[in-house]
């Protein structure tokens, strides 16, 4: 028998075994603590223009240059970073929440399966952007409806895996045990199955949150997303690309903080993916 | 014999199987459960022992057939309507492993039946549960424990504390030994024993090891492909089988006894699919004894002495 030890502290040891994902986690946990901080960390106010010094290099004045209007990036990748962040975060609970109730109906309600699954391939069918941009056209941009459309976008992938992990749970004993002793079936799904389902939402959402910083900021470039007022890393890269000969900085900035956050969030997720596995871990 | 408690007539249990066949996994059974009384159900893999467990516990509904339950017919009542009925009869699990949610603790997971039916305030069920784990013997500090912290025996003790939770005067214990260690095998038995003479508890105990069905039961069913081959008191059973395939069963049984001689070859072959039954009795295509008729005709369980009545035409030979 193991070791009493919390479930959780044998996770995360299980986790930062493996140094990329200790990697990962650092980045992580630094840049929310920048976006958390950022009114006190940038130097400036992301909207404060400089004009004498528009588009200046990399300084001691700007460290990580100026936009057009002379504005800090440093400072409007702080703040970028706080609506791509809770973008990301407001989508991974809207398509969690949504995804997992449909999977559950779909996998434990059978005359419910059918319906509910031709419903999710029919939005799988469309790829994530154009079906993202499709809804933010009828919808109107805000960032309130980035996070509804794109929480729509992924709705289907967590309602795909929690049907399947739902097919196979079912048929273990225990939850016949709980019909034998009279359980309903919302009683089923929430006490027996829900608790059953946490590791492969945990999974699943943190690759949603990097796919979601992902499709925002392709939203934002493309004009469709959070308006252009509010610095997001998608609009940045959206103005920046006029100045790409001049200033490179402004898109290598945002799109250094785009690639950093989306890979650590891959890496985090491939790294509890196994964590959670315990197949795997008899390998290890 | 005290008065039924379980009345099962002609029970039906058939699954659509690919190609539009039937799978007849339960194909006609009829036997009754006295007040406090054990029936053994026995038989080989696929016999349809353990579907006629759970049609007869409505988990799953049966095709056809009668199950009065304390002169109350459930076969086919919604679950709403079999609720009432699941205080009164419960099931303990083949596989102590899959039946316990890896998720709750020891007291939630016994607790839970009192929390479904609304019983007791949470301090009455914690002492229920305390009660219930003292009476399977496990320690009191199990309560706030998770299942895979537990061995197969403990782990089979909590499901019997999970089932006896509501009370019941019914339980069907679905192979409930045949996961565990042999060494462990005869505490859960004793258990289940102890448990039946002191709370008075109905027992429909299945499992395909005769040596065990026969220590626990009153009196055994023998069941092939779905139907009931014999049914006799236990020692009966044992001592004057009259079905061919219960001698065989008994002749297969290991005896403790390096200079008992064996009377007859032990069964050829595997039971047949339960999707293409044999016609006729359907134990013929591996019985010793089976003549032209057999493939003919299906034997009625017929009575051939008082409490003991068995399926087979060659009654010549029995």
């Amino acid at each position: 028998m193991a070791a009493p030890r919390s479930p959780a502290r044998q996770l995360l040891a299980r986790l930062l075994r493996r140094r990329l994902v200790l990697f990962a986690l650092v980045a992580l946990v630094v840049v929310v603590v920048a976006a958390l901080f950022a009114p006190w960390l940038a130097p400036y106010a992301p909207g404060r223009m400089d004009i004498a010094h528009r588009l200046a290099a990399p300084a001691a004045r700007h460290w990580l240059g100026s936009d057009e209007f002379g504005r800090d990036t440093l400072s409007r990748v702080l703040f970028g970073a706080q609506q791509s962040l809770l973008v990301g975060a407001l989508v991974v609970v809207l398509a969690t929440v949504l995804g997992t109730a449909l999977g559950l109906l779909a996998g434990y309600v059978r005359r419910l399966d059918a319906p509910l699954m031709r419903l999710t391939d029919a939005l799988m069918a469309f790829p994530d952007i154009l079906l993202a941009i499709a809804l933010m056209a009828g919808l109107g941009a805000s960032m309130f409806n980035v996070v509804l459309a794109l929480g729509i976008v992924y709705t289907p992938r967590v309602a795909r895996i929690v049907r399947g992990a739902v097919l196979v749970l079912r048929e273990l004993a225990f939850v016949e045990a709980a019909e034998a002793l009279g359980a309903g079936d919302l009683r089923i799904m929430l006490v027996h199955l829900l608790p059953n389902l946490l590791s492969a939402l945990i999974v699943q959402g943190t690759f949603i949150f990097g796919y979601a910083i992902l499709t925002e900021a392709a939203l934002s470039f493309l004009g469709t997303g959070v308006p252009p007022t509010t610095p997001t890393w998608g609009n940045m890269i959206a103005t920046a690309q006029q100045y790409m000969g001049q200033a490179d900085w402004l898109i290598l900035v945002p799109g250094g903080a785009i690639v950093l956050v989306v890979l650590s969030l891959q890496v985090l997720g491939d790294g509890l993916r196994d964590a959670l596995d315990p197949k795997l871990q008899r390998l290890l | 014999m005290s008065a039924k408690l379980l009345e099962v007539r002609d029970l039906k249990k058939h699954f659509p199987a690919a190609g539009g066949r039937l799978v007849r996994a339960v194909e006609g059974m009829s036997f009754d459960v006295g007040r406090g009384e054990v029936l053994g159900m026995v038989g080989e893999s696929g016999s349809g022992k353990s579907t006629a467990g759970r049609a007869v516990l409505g988990l799953i509904a049966p095709t056809s057939g009668s199950v009065r339950f304390d002169g109350q017919e459930i076969a086919g009542l919604s679950r709403r309507a079999l609720r009432p009925f699941r205080r009164r009869m419960q099931i303990v699990f083949q596989d102590p492993y899959a039946s316990l949610n890896p998720r709750r603790r020891v007291c939630d997971l016994i607790g839970e039946a009192m929390v479904i039916h609304r019983i007791g305030t949470s301090a009455d069920r914690r002492d229920r549960v305390a009660a219930l784990l003292e009476r399977v013997g496990l320690p009191a500090d199990a309560m706030e424990r998770y299942p895979h912290e537990f061995s197969g025996g403990q782990r089979q003790r909590i499901g019997i504390a999970r089932a006896l939770a509501v009370e019941p005067d019914f339980i069907v214990a679905d192979e409930p030994v045949s996961a565990l260690d042999v060494s462990v095998q005869a505490q859960v038995v004793n258990l289940l024993q102890d448990l039946q003479r002191d709370l008075g508890l109905a027992i429909l105990f299945i499992a395909h090891d005769l040596s065990v069905v026969n220590y626990i039961s009153d009196r055994v069913a023998v069941v092939y492909l779905g139907r009931i081959m014999e049914i006799a008191p236990a020692d009966e059973l044992m001592r004057a089988p009259r079905h061919p395939y219960t001698r065989a069963l008994l002749d297969a049984a290991p005896v403790p006894d390096p200079a008992a001689r064996r009377t007859r070859a032990p069964l050829a072959g595997d039971i047949p699919s339960p999707a293409d039954p044999p016609s006729g009795c359907v134990f013929r295509t591996r019985c010793p004894r089976a003549a032209g008729e057999c493939a003919q005709q299906v034997p009625e369980l017929v009575e051939v002495s008082p409490g003991h009545a068995r399926a087979c035409l060659r009654d010549d030979l029995c």
